[in-house]
C-alpha cells in the first residue's frame, strides 16, 4: 500500500473522530478542536488519495494550503465567539436553547 | 444511559463510515484526469517556477482572492464580536525572555521577506511570510513588548484591507487583458510578486490582529 | 457585446467586494451609503445579466484564461441568472431598511456593512462557479459572513446561537469538502464541466459516498429536518435586517448548489437519495409549522416558518424528471425570499415599536401601524399560497408537476403545509387585531422602515401576477 494511501485512510479516521467529536463533546474548546480534526483529516484525503500512486501533485497541494487558511479564520471566529460566551456567561458549554 | 446510548450510536456509525470508506478508497482505479502535465506545460508562462505558487496564484489566483476575504472577513467578525474593551496592560515578562524576543524579532522579519522572495521557486510566498511575521508580533505580545490592540485607527484599518484591495485591483485591471486575473506572461511574475507584498503586509496585520485584538483581561 | 472590460458576470462578484472593503476603511458605523450605492449598480448588472442569458443561452467567463480543469471557470444559466436577480432584488431594500434600523450606537450595526458586502460577494461568487473547490471557498465566505452577523453586538443567547450555527456550518462545509477530496481522487478535476461526461452508472462506490457526503453537508446547511436545530434561534435572535438576509438568501444558497449537483455532475448518483429527501421535506413542513404555531416570541415564530417552507423546497425532488418541477422549486425560492425578508423586516418594525418581541405583545398594531401589519399580511398570503401571491403559483406548480408523476401524496403534503402556515400567520394577525392595551407604549418609528417592509412583501404578491418571465428565464438553462 502507497504512502499516499496511508494518508487517505488515516485522513478518513480522523475526519470521522472530529465530526464525532464536535457532536458528542459539549466542552466547547474541545469542541473547535475537533473541527481542526475534521478539517485536517479533510485536507489528508485530498492530497493522499491524489497522490496514491506516489508522484507529487500540486494542485490539491495549493488546494489544501487555501482549506488550511480557510480553517484559520473560521477558529479565530469560533474562539473570539467562545471568549465572548465565557465573559458573558462564564459557562464553556452551550447553554439549552429555550424560547420563552 | 440515554447519553451512553448516543455516544455508542454516534461512534458505531463513525467506525462503519471509516470502514466504507477505507473500502471504496481501496478499489479506485487511476484517475481520468492529471493535471500535472497542463501545470508543468504552461509554468514557463505563468511567471513563478514553483508549480503550488503557480497553482495558488496564478492558474486558481481566484481562490486565493477569496481566501484573503474570508480571513479579512474573519478578522471583521471578531471586531464585530468583541466590540468596544478596554485592553489590559501589558505585563512585562522576565529581562531574559524580553531580551531573547528582541533578537529573535529581527531575524524573524529577516525570514518573511526571505519567505516572501523565495516563494517563486521554492516553497514560500505570502501566507508563510505573513505567517512568520504574525508570530513576532504575537512574540512581542505574550513578552509584554507589544500592547494588544484596542482601537482600530484609519492606518491600522487601512494595513488590513491594503494587500487584499491591492489583489482586488490588479484582478480587476487586468479584466484588459481579456479576462480576470490573466497576467501577461512577460509582466506575470513581477504582478505576482507585488500581489504578494501586498498580501505578506495585510496578512501580517490580520493574523496578528486576529489575537491581539482578543488578547484582553480575563472577563473583557 | 463581448466587451471584456464589461462583464456583468465579473463585476457581480468585484463590487460587493470593493464596497465591503470601502466600508471596512471608512471605519464603525459607516458604509451604508457605498453599500446601497453599489447595491444599485448590482442589481442592474443582474437584470441585465437575466436578459443576456434569457433571449441568447449561457454566459461564461474563464478566469485567467487558463479554461478548465486547470484553472476555474464562471458560468451563468438561467438558474444562477435568477438566483443573482433574487439576491440583488432581496438585498437592496433591506439595506435601504438597515440604514434606518440600526441607531448610531447600536453594537450590531458598527461591522453590519462590510460583513453585509462580503456576504453579498459570496452569495454571488457562488451562484456563477462551476468549480467544486471554489464552491467550497464561496460556501465558507457566506458561512463566516452569516455567523459575524448573528453574533455581532449580542449578548450571551445571540452568541450561543452564532455558536450553534458556526459549528454545524463548519461541520457542513467539512463533509462537503471531504466530498470534494473524494472525487478529486477518483477523477483527478473539480471542475463541473470536465466532471460532466466522466461520472456514470459505473463509478466506482467512492463516488457515491462523495456524494451522499456533500448532499448531507449541504442538508445541514440548508437546515434541512432533522438539522434544522441552529436554524431557530439563530434567525430567531439576530437582528431584523440579519434574520431576513439569512432566512431569505443563505439558506437558499446551499440548496441550489444541491439542485446545481442534481442536475449536474451527479445527475447519476444522487436521485436514488430523492424520496429520502422529499420525506424530510415534508417532516420539515409538519416540524416547522407545528413548532411555528407553539412559539412564543414572534421571530422565533418566523425562523419556524423558514423552517417549514424550506420543506418545500425538497419535494421537488421526486419530480425532477420533468422541468415543471425546477420552476417550481426557483418560484418557491423566489416567493419565499421575497415574503420571509419582508416579514422579518415588518417584525423588526413591530418590535422596535412596541418594545416587546413577543407574539402576545403585538395587541393593537394593527391600529398603530397599519402599514406594517399590512406587509405582514401580503408576506402571509404568499406563505400561505393564497393567490393570487407567487406562492400560490409555487404551491400549484409543485402540486401539478406531482399529479402528473401520479405522486398524489406530494400534492396531499402541500396542501396540508398551506393550511398550517394560515394557522401560525393569523395567530399574528388575530393578535394584532386586538384592541390595544391602556399600558402600551409606541415608539415611532422611521417611515423607511415600514415601507421597504412593504415593498419586499408586496413585491412576494406582485411576482404572482409576472410569474410567466421567470418560467422563460429558467427555460434557458441547458
Amino acid at each position: 500500500m502507497s504512502t499516499g494511501f496511508v494518508f487517505a485512510l488515516a485522513g478518513a479516521a480522523l475526519f470521522a473522530l472530529g465530526v464525532a467529536g464536535v457532536v458528542l463533546i459539549g466542552h466547547l474548546l474541545r469542541r473547535i478542536l475537533a473541527f481542526n480534526l475534521m478539517g485536517s483529516g479533510a485536507f489528508l484525503v485530498l492530497v493522499g488519495l491524489a497522490q496514491r500512486q506516489d508522484v507529487a501533485d500540486p494542485v490539491p497541494q495549493a488546494m489544501v494550503l487555501t482549506g488550511i487558511v480557510v480553517a484559520v479564520a473560521a477558529t479565530a471566529l469560533a474562539l473570539a465567539l467562545v471568549r465572548k460566551l465565557h465573559a458573558l456567561t462564564g459557562q464553556l458549554e452551550l447553554p439549552d436553547d429555550v424560547d420563552e | 444511559m440515554k447519553r451512553l446510548s448516543l455516544v455508542a450510536l454516534v461512534l458505531s456509525l463513525a467506525s462503519a463510515f471509516v470502514f466504507l470508506l477505507a473500502g471504496a478508497m481501496l478499489e479506485l482505479g487511476p484517475a481520468a484526469i492529471d493535471l500535472r502535465a497542463p501545470v508543468a506545460a504552461h509554468l514557463a508562462e505563468s511567471g513563478v517556477t514553483h508549480p503550488v505558487t503557480a497553482v495558488l496564484l496564478n492558474y486558481r489566483g481566484y481562490d486565493t482572492l477569496l481566501e484573503i476575504a474570508v480571513l479579512l472577513l474573519a478578522l471583521l467578525a471578531i471586531l464585530a464580536v468583541v466590540g468596544e474593551a478596554p485592553v489590559s496592560p501589558s505585563r512585562a515578562a522576565h529581562p531574559v525572555l524580553q531580551a531573547l524576543a528582541r533578537l529573535a524579532v529581527p531575524l524573524m522579519i529577516v525570514v518573511a521577506v526571505y519567505l516572501l522572495w523565495a516563494g517563486a521557486f521554492r516553497p514560500g510566498g505570502a501566507f508563510q511570510a505573513g505567517a512568520v511575521l504574525a508570530a513576532a508580533a504575537v512574540l512581542l505580545h505574550l513578552v509584554g513588548l507589544q500592547p494588544g490592540w484596542s482601537q482600530l485607527r484609519l492606518r491600522l484599518r487601512i494595513g488590513l484591507a491594503a494587500g487584499f484591495a491591492l489583489f482586488l485591483a490588479v484582478a480587476a485591471g487586468l479584466l484588459t487583458q481579456g479576462s480576470l486575473l490573466q497576467y501577461p506572461p512577460a509582466a506575470a511574475g513581477a504582478l505576482i510578486l507585488l500581489i504578494e507584498s501586498g498580501l505578506t503586509v495585510s496578512l501580517a496585520l490580520i493574523l496578528a490582529g486576529l489575537f491581539l485584538f482578543l488578547s484582553r483581561e480575563a472577563g473583557a | 457585446m463581448s466587451d471584456p472590460l464589461y462583464d456583468p458576470l465579473v463585476w457581480l462578484i468585484l463590487l460587493p467586494l470593493a464596497w465591503a472593503t470601502l466600508a471596512f476603511v471608512l471605519g464603525p458605523g459607516h458604509g451604508a451609503w457605498p453599500a446601497i450605492a453599489g447595491l444599485t449598480a448590482q442589481w442592474g448588472l443582474a437584470f441585465d445579466l437575466a436578459q443576456k442569458v434569457g433571449s441568447g443561452g449561457a454566459a461564461n467567463h474563464v478566469v485567467g484564461g487558463w479554461g478548465a480543469p486547470l484553472g476555474i471557470d464562471l458560468a451563468v444559466d438561467g438558474l444562477s441568472a435568477a438566483m443573482l436577480l433574487l439576491t440583488q432584488t432581496v438585498a437592496l431594500p433591506l439595506a435601504i431598511y438597515a440604514r434606518s434600523y440600526f441607531k448610531s450606537d447600536d453594537p450590531a450595526g458598527t461591522w453590519f456593512w462590510p460583513l453585509t458586502g462580503f456576504l453579498i460577494a459570496g452569495l454571488n461568487a457562488l451562484f456563477v462557479s462551476v468549480d467544486l473547490f471554489n464552491l467550497y471557498v464561496t460556501l465558507e465566505l457566506v458561512g463566516l459572513a452569516a455567523v459575524g452577523l448573528v453574533a455581532a453586538g449580542g449578548g450571551a443567547q445571540q452568541v450561543a446561537a452564532a455558536l450553534r450555527y458556526l459549528f454545524a456550518t463548519l461541520v457542513g462545509s467539512g463533509a462537503y469538502l471531504l466530498g470534494v477530496a473524494l472525487i478529486y481522487g477518483a477523477y483527478g478535476t473539480v471542475s463541473i464541466a470536465t466532471l460532466l461526461p466522466l461520472v456514470t452508472n459505473d463509478s466506482p462506490r467512492l463516488v457515491w459516498i462523495a456524494g451522499g457526503l456533500m448532499v448531507a453537508g449541504l442538508m445541514l446547511k440548508t437546515a434541512l429536518f432533522p438539522f434544522h436545530f441552529w436554524l431557530p434561534p439563530a434567525h430567531g435572535g439576530a437582528p431584523a435586517p440579519v434574520s431576513a438576509l439569512l432566512s431569505a438568501l443563505v439558506v437558499k444558497a446551499s440548496f441550489y448548489l444541491i439542485l446545481r449537483l442534481w442536475l449536474g455532475p451527479l445527475q447519476t448518483v444522487l436521485p436514488a437519495f430523492a424520496w429520502l429527501l422529499a420525506l424530510l421535506g415534508a417532516a420539515a413542513i409538519f416540524w416547522g409549522s407545528w413548532q411555528a404555531i407553539r412559539a412564543v416570541k414572534l421571530k422565533r415564530l418566523i425562523a419556524y416558518s423558514t423552517v417549514a417552507q424550506l420543506g418545500y423546497l425538497f419535494l421537488i425532488f421526486p419530480l425532477l424528471a420533468a422541468h415543471g418541477a425546477l420552476q417550481a422549486g426557483v418560484m418557491q425560492i423566489f416567493a419565499h425570499g421575497l415574503a420571509k425578508a419582508g416579514m422579518f423586516a415588518a417584525a423588526g418594525v413591530l418590535i422596535k415599536a412596541t418594545g416587546q418581541d413577543t407574539v402576545a405583545g403585538l395587541a393593537g398594531a394593527v391600529e398603530r401601524l397599519p402599514v406594517t401589519m399590512f406587509a405582514f399580511g401580503l408576506a402571509g398570503m404568499t406563505l400561505m399560497g393564497l393567490p393570487p401571491s407567487s406562492g400560490f403559483l409555487a404551491k400549484w406548480l409543485i402540486i401539478e408537476a406531482a399529479l402528473a408523476h401520479g405522486h398524489w401524496i406530494i400534492a396531499v403534503v402541500v396542501l396540508a403545509g398551506g393550511l398550517l402556515a394560515a394557522v401560525y400567520v393569523l395567530r399574528v394577525l388575530r393578535q394584532a387585531f386586538l384592541l390595544t392595551p391602556a399600558s402600551a407604549t409606541l415608539t415611532p418609528v422611521p417611515r423607511m422602515l415600514e415601507w421597504s417592509a412593504f415593498a419586499l412583501a408586496a413585491a412576494s404578491v406582485l411576482l404572482g401576477l409576472r410569474g410567466v418571465e421567470l418560467m422563460q428565464l429558467l427555460g434557458a438553462m441547458a
